[in-house]
């Protein structure tokens, strides 16, 4: 493990909450939070709270929706859920992500190659 | 795009809510932390760990509720709402500092707002016409006068040949007797072509507009009356339409109303007209005489798509041809065109320009006061900033809120202003309104409300700057150990500068009010050249012919004379026509005798003519040079005599003696012999009556006029009267005495000599008043502002003087020294203001009058008054400075 994680890049986060509501339904804040560190292997610098903000301007942009409910062990928490509008910019965006990694794999390898030469 | 605004909708949303999502968002916490805390326990750690790391990985509550805030709603709005809120706060713990602020704005911005609603009306908007950009002012133009009145035939041929107008109407203005509708009165009115009403895109009210073949001789009187007159006179009954009028004894009938919305300003055409009647159906001989203006202008509008220069060349033409037709009267002549809104406010936007910058003075000087008083208040207030920066809030956060105070403040006083600016409005209005053309049209429009809003916020902006970047860039840490009585060396630097920039500006102000208040003494001591003290000029006229023929109007002119000279307070009076002193001007072509006749009338001399009766000398007590004037036995059976001034002598005899010359008179058709020179009065006004075309002046008596020409003064005369003191009073009796001669005459526009005088001068009045209100102000303001600074200096080094005295200072040192630091402000001031005075000044010469912009008495006047005025505001703190006790101001050490 890398001594420092990785800084979100602008945009991203919001990219993460959309798919980790896509893939695991209705979640309360927190759950989201622990959810993207677990996925990331605990790469990803994140101060839960930067979730909070993230989920006010997703919900102003009316792609995800809030509801107050319990948790499993009779706890009340607000309980986020996607869109359809929300899932219509997760595919748009998720496009746009997978061609730029590939974008920057490419260019990455070229300046190897372009090294070794 | 649709997203940006679905984001700010949603924002507003949430905006709107904040307060129910607040406490909505602090439960989400609560939540979050209790799951965080209950999964930490589930792996392991201590209660209190947990706890811990719950917190740490959040990554604190507030920093995550500021993060989510910044994001929900409105930010921008809610800091706003939220500076708002705490400067009213600071208002009103301070209430004194808030109310001399605000007033201090008030009287500028109400200055400002009310100047600019002046120019608003007069200058920047259009004339209230259909499409005024297209309109123009005629006017003939002889070699003597570039704007002189049109004579009916030339007006007619201009209209037949024109090609780039697409309507040209003519006007002058008339008086009738108004009777059959109870008491007979005099009424305003004016003759019109049929086209004027139609030309300016005005509709009638009710019935309809002349009809152009109504527009001529021999048609059916008709005329149109004003909605005022229709409602004084028939209570704006529709059943008005269709009754007649007798005016001057005719009957006309009335076909329309004229909406009160309407005006129209122009020398020969009266405002307060109260009807109109077509022009071409008058037939007065002179009226249809080539070689005669009667008074009567014209107004024009140009095709779509013709220029100005097009028309002027066009005209040319037109002209030219006449001159070619009628080369004994209309060579030498042309046709002046003047864009109607140039025509109208030309005179008069010098006056309002120097007015406008001076009033802007006034408001830089309230601001510059202002911020010093903001100055003072933010030393105070150091801590304040201290702390604040201290708990992380940047330089820009707090010079954005004190930008917020500031112009709360401006805003509050424009406000104010806007009110005094109402007011004041109308009293500059009521106390000069001769001065201003379309003074009717001038009220608080949206554009001088967004003007005075525009002004407030740029004032409050500027004024709080200074204040704020000086507050923002404070050491915390010293002013922290310092417990907030920070060193201001430079604050004081600041508001010396400041005040000695208010002192310059007031310089300027009352250098030019002064120059005003010169000019116009200068006026009154100019010698008219006759004496206007005493003298009543009215107007007396007839609905019938005063008499039936030349004879009878002859004697009943003789004994209107008699009847008035003979009231009891009254010295001498005489009829009179023709030109009259400082209000209308006659002119009468001539050539000496021995010459030749000129080929046309624009060759020949021209004099101003007076038409008298012997008395006239006396009245006006004009002073005989030579000879004689007129006597009585000049009557109808003696030859026709002449007299004529000085500079008639000087420009066309020179040297040599024009008594028992003989002059050949143009209209009048007759050869009057020179009997005598009297002195040269200044018709054109006491300012520019030596640059004026005509200067020759000459006097007929009234009985020897012809018969053709007596007939044109039939209906009616002026009249001058020199009277024992207060004319005004006589005019009862005089009125009376004239009744008994005839009593169907009606009396009129009576007005006192120096009254007419004091006309003439209304535009300089105008400018003096205000300017001596502005000037005055100015000086208000910046003593306000150097008591003020020197107050608070004093405040501040209380504890330095009572060191200095404890040390065996004397009070008289002390106040040398405080003196001294307010006198070096003032001077400072005082210098730089004269230099600016003296450039500045330059600007206002074309309204000033026989003195020099940097006339060395008024800088001189100015100087020591300021100086005065402002060592006078230091010397109440300074003697507060003299009175502190070493032992007080030390134990605060």
């Amino acid at each position: 493990m890398p001594d420092a994680k990785l800084d979100l890049l602008q945009g991203t986060l919001d990219l993460m909450v959309l798919q980790t509501l896509t893939a695991m339904g209705s979640l309360h804040g927190y759950g989201i939070a622990r959810r993207i560190e677990q996925v990331s292997g605990n790469e990803v610098l994140l101060n839960q709270g930067t979730i909070y903000a993230s989920l006010v301007r997703l919900q102003q942009r009316g792609w995800i929706s809030a509801e107050w409910g319990t948790s499993d062990n009779n706890r009340k928490a607000k309980y986020y859920s996607i869109k359809k509008s929300g899932r219509r910019q997760l595919s748009q965006d998720a496009a746009y992500w997978r061609r730029l990694s590939d974008v920057m794999k490419r260019v990455l390898a070229m300046s190897e190659a372009g090294g070794k030469a | 795009m649709i997203d940006a605004i679905r984001h700010a909708l949603g924002r507003i949303f949430f905006f709107l809510r904040s307060s129910k999502l607040e406490k909505d968002f602090s439960s989400e916490m609560t939540a979050h932390l209790e799951l965080a805390v209950e999964e930490n326990l589930k792996l392991g750690m201590s209660p209190a760990e947990a706890r811990r790391t719950a917190f740490l990985d959040l990554g604190g509550v507030q920093q995550t509720k500021e993060t989510v805030r910044d994001h929900r709603g409105l930010p921008f709005l809610e800091t706003l709402l939220q500076d708002l809120r705490f400067a009213l706060r600071m208002l009103r713990k301070n209430p004194g500092f808030a109310a001399v602020a605000v007033l201090t704005l008030a009287l500028s911005i109400g200055a400002n707002t009310a100047l600019f609603s002046i120019v608003n009306a007069v200058l920047l908007n259009p004339l209230p016409y259909n499409q005024p950009e297209k309109l123009l002012a005629l006017y003939s133009r002889t070699p003597q006068f570039p704007t002189s009145s049109i004579s009916y035939p030339n007006f007619l041929d201009w209209r037949r040949d024109t090609r780039t107008f697409s309507l040209l109407a003519a006007f002058r203005g008339e008086n009738f007797n108004l009777t059959g509708m109870g008491t007979p009165e005099r009424v305003e009115a004016e003759m019109v072509s049929a086209t004027f009403f139609p030309l300016l895109g005005v509709r009638p009210v009710a019935g309809r507009l002349f009809f152009d073949q109504e527009d001529q001789v021999g048609a059916a009187p008709v005329a149109l009356i004003t909605e005022g007159f229709w409602k004084r006179k028939f209570a704006s009954s529709p059943d008005a339409i269709g009754k007649s009028l007798a005016l001057n004894g005719t009957l006309y009938e009335i076909i329309g109303v004229i909406p009160r919305t309407f005006h129209y300003e122009n020398n020969n055409f009266q405002s307060n007209s109260e009807m109109y009647v077509p022009i071409g159906q008058w037939n007065d001989p002179l009226f249809r005489d080539r070689r005669v203006g009667m008074g009567m202008d014209a107004v024009g509008r140009l095709k779509p798509g013709v220029t100005i220069d097009q028309a002027k060349s066009d005209m040319d033409s037109v002209a030219n041809h006449l001159a070619e037709v009628f080369p004994d009267i209309d060579k030498d002549s042309g046709i002046t065109m003047v864009p109607l809104k140039e025509n109208l406010v030309g005179d008069i936007r010098p006056y309002l320009l120097v007015l406008f910058a001076a009033v802007g003075f006034v408001l830089l000087i309230a601001c510059a006061n202002v911020a010093n008083l903001l100055l003072a208040r933010s030393t105070g207030r150091t801590r304040e900033f201290a702390i604040r920066t201290a708990l992380g809030a940047s330089a820009g956060r707090v010079v954005r809120q004190l930008l917020t105070e500031s112009v709360l403040l401006a805003i509050a006083g424009g406000a104010l202003g806007v009110c005094i600016a109402a007011w004041g409005t109308k009293a500059a209005i009521k106390v000069l309104p001769e001065a201003l053309p379309r003074a009717e049209e001038i009220h608080l429009d949206p554009r001088v409300l967004l003007f005075t809003l525009a002004t407030s916020v740029l004032c409050g902006i500027c004024f709080g700057l200074v204040p704020a970047f000086k507050s923002s860039r404070t050491e915390i840490q010293d002013t922290l150990k310092k417990s907030g009585r920070g060193g201001s060396a430079s604050r004081h630097r600041t508001q010396g500068a400041f005040v000695a920039m208010e002192m310059a500006m007031a310089v300027v102000l009352l250098v030019g009010a002064g120059l005003m208040i010169r000019s116009l003494a200068k006026l009154w001591d100019v010698d008219p050249g006759f004496d206007p003290r005493n003298v009543l000029s009215f107007n007396i006229a007839s609905s019938e012919p005063l008499g039936a023929n030349p004879a009878a109007s002859r004697a009943i002119f003789r004994r209107l004379h008699d009847a008035i000279s003979a009231v009891p307070g009254v010295q001498s009076a005489s009829l009179q026509v023709g030109s009259t002193p400082m209000s209308g001007d006659s002119e009468l072509p001539f050539w000496l005798e021995g010459e030749p006749k000129p080929a046309s009338q624009g060759e020949m001399k021209v004099s101003l003519m007076y038409i008298a009766q012997p008395d006239y000398l006396n009245v006006m007590r004009i002073p005989l040079k030579r000879g004689r004037f007129l006597e009585p036995s000049d009557n109808e059976r003696a030859h026709t005599v002449l007299v004529i001034d000085e500079q008639f002598a000087k420009l066309y005899f020179g040297d040599k003696d024009p008594i028992g010359r003989r002059v050949n008179l143009s209209i009048i058709n007759t050869t009057a012999e020179i009997v005598g020179i009297v002195g040269h009065i200044k018709q054109w006004g006491l300012d520019s009556d030596s640059t004026s075309t005509i200067q020759a002046q000459c006097y007929l008596a009234m009985d020897q006029l012809p018969d053709s020409i007596l007939a044109a003064f039939g209906f009616g005369t002026g009249v001058f009267a020199r009277t024992d003191g207060t004319p005004m009073a006589t005019m009862d009796s005089i009125t009376r005495a004239l009744e008994k001669v005839n009593s169907r005459m009606v009396v009129y526009g009576t007005q006192t000599m120096t009254g007419i005088i004091s006309d003439s001068l209304a535009a300089k009045r105008f400018v003096m008043v205000l300017l001596g209100v502005f000037a005055s102000l100015a000086m208000l303001l910046s003593s306000i502002g150097i008591y003020g600074v020197l107050s608070y200096v004093v405040g501040q080094r209380t504890n330095e003087i009572g060191i200095r005295m404890a040390l065996g200072a004397g009070r008289f040192t002390v106040l040398r020294m405080v003196l001294g630091q307010a006198g070096k402000m003032v001077m400072l001031g005082v210098v730089i203001g004269m230099v600016a005075a003296i450039l500045l000044t330059r600007l206002m010469s074309s309204i000033l009058f026989g003195v020099s912009p940097s006339d060395p008495l008024t800088l001189a006047a100015v100087a020591f008054m300021l100086t005065a005025v402002a060592l006078f505001a230091c010397y109440i703190p300074a003697r507060r400075a003299t009175r502190v006790d070493p032992m007080i101001a030390l134990r605060y050490e």
